[in-house]
């Protein structure tokens, strides 16, 4: 076990957290019935993929020697230390403060209106599929597992998210200006997932090699939607794999983990 | 022989289905692990209570240790399904009842669960529920986009059906209308 393979694992598990997070959001205030229990399905297998990614994460510590434990010391959630007990999921999902989490930029933006919601998930599913793909052959068995049983949901979300995408492009003036305007805004938060972090060098796959099938998809989605794909290889955002997020991330994590943090290590 | 039920499991979803539905096939078994898979028969989904956790195919393995310890391993349908934690209990509570102190239920990723392990009397019985089984040859479970299942109404028996939402009261369902009973009704879907 090392430092790499548990930063990596943080960095998937933080992805779905705070995407499942922010898709939440849209409970009981989705554009209708069906679309919001879409949605909130979709959340419900995001948190469930965390959870797996967490508690995987946990083993890695609690079976780490001092040395390794030590190596990875500022990862940790501070609370925890006073609880003298094991590592969990939990505590690190809901005690680790904002430069903690690795997650991407596009995973914490805020939810805007349904066409920013559709395009931000269309693009992180087109991500996540593939690189639970590539994960499936991945030489550490638990991740493997993990990708093996999360691809098959991830393929629900990447169709749905897709569909969609298609609607409000080749669908009214209206739905048309809305999701170009999400293009706009969200287009320099694609970039980041396609730069391998310090983590990424060892046991995690390349994500850089995912750039051409990713590229591939949106081509194909977005010629169906009529939307044109704007320049690749622009400057884009980055900073979530190392922790230096924007400012929308700590009003999530505040919202998320207000009970933990006034009843530190409260159980149901 | 436990041993043997072990290196089935890995032969096939038809086998196992055999295996779990076939009392003649669990002859094989250890007579403990054999009692506790019929015991095993007893425990419900919570969220859909006409299946059996081995209805939905959920329980992949049961081992008698020496000790007397049962080792139980169940796989979870999605991620993030919250019925996975109330099986894990459920289970335990269950063998509790019948005398087993010493159990342990621990869950099992790989392979993936896959709604080719319900059986095929589980698939009756949602039938009978008014939810529609997933087919038995699955026909579409990938990516390509647009394309919608042919579903049988479980109420009227109509394939005149139409997809409402690829999501429905649980992770595992869709949701579909009748044009003919005008009624909708769901789906377990295909995965």
């Amino acid at each position: 076990m090392n430092k790499e393979l548990f930063e990596y694992t943080l960095h998937l598990a933080d992805n779905a957290l705070i995407l499942g997070q922010r898709n939440a959001e849209w409970c009981g205030h989705g554009p209708a019935l069906e679309q919001d229990i879409a949605l909130t399905n979709i959340s419900l297998d995001l948190i469930g993929q965390a959870r797996l990614l967490y508690q995987y994460a946990a083993d890695q510590y609690n079976a780490m020697d001092v040395g390794g434990q030590a190596a990875v010391a500022a990862l940790l959630p501070k609370p925890w230390k006073e609880f003298n007990r094991a590592l969990q999921e939990d505590d690190l999902a809901y005690l680790r403060e904002e430069r903690q989490f690795r997650n991407l930029l596009i995973t914490e933006l805020p939810k805007g209106d349904w066409a920013m919601t559709i395009l931000r998930q269309f693009f992180f599913s087109a991500f996540q599929y593939l690189q639970y793909q590539q994960l499936q052959q991945s030489s550490d068995a638990t991740l493997a597992a993990i990708a093996d049983k999360s691809l098959k949901e991830t393929a629900y979300h990447l169709r749905w998210s897709g569909e969609w995408v298609i609607r409000l492009g080749d669908g009214t003036a209206e739905s048309r200006r809305r999701i170009e305007a999400a293009l706009a805004d969200l287009w320099m938060f694609t970039g980041e997932a396609f730069v391998p972090a310090a983590f990424e060098t060892g046991i995690a796959p390349d994500p850089a090699a995912l750039r051409s099938a990713w590229d591939e998809r949106i081509g194909s989605v977005f010629a169906e939607a009529t939307l044109d794909v704007p320049a690749t290889g622009t400057w884009s955002q980055g900073g979530g794999k190392r922790g230096v997020h924007t400012e929308h991330l700590g009003y999530l994590l505040a919202e998320m983990q207000v009970l933990q943090r006034t009843y530190p290590n409260m159980t149901w | 022989m436990v041993f043997e039920a072990c290196s089935l499991k890995w032969a096939g979803a038809g086998i196992k289905r055999e295996l779990q539905t076939s009392t003649n096939k669990l002859q094989t078994l250890n007579p403990t692990a054999q009692h506790i898979w019929s015991l095993l028969e007893a425990v419900s989904d919570p969220e859909i209570p006409v299946l059996s956790v081995l209805d939905l195919g959920v329980v992949r393995d049961v081992q008698v240790q020496d000790d007397g310890r049962i080792d139980i391993a169940i796989t979870p349908t999605y991620s993030g399904c919250p019925a996975m934690d109330v099986i894990a209990m459920d289970i335990r509570l269950k063998l509790i009842e019948k005398g087993y102190r010493n159990v342990q239920v621990r869950q099992q990723l790989s392979p993936a669960w896959t709604t080719d392990w319900m059986t095929e009397s589980g698939k009756q019985k949602l039938r009978a529920f008014g939810i529609a089984p997933p087919n038995p040859k699955q026909q579409f479970c990938a990516t390509d986009m647009f394309q919608e299942e042919t579903v049988q109404c479980p109420r009227c028996d109509s394939w005149h059906t139409e997809l409402i939402s690829q999501f429905a009261s649980t992770a595992c369902k869709s949701m579909y209308r009748c044009h003919d009973c005008k009624e909708a009704f769901d789906h377990f879907k295909c995965h």
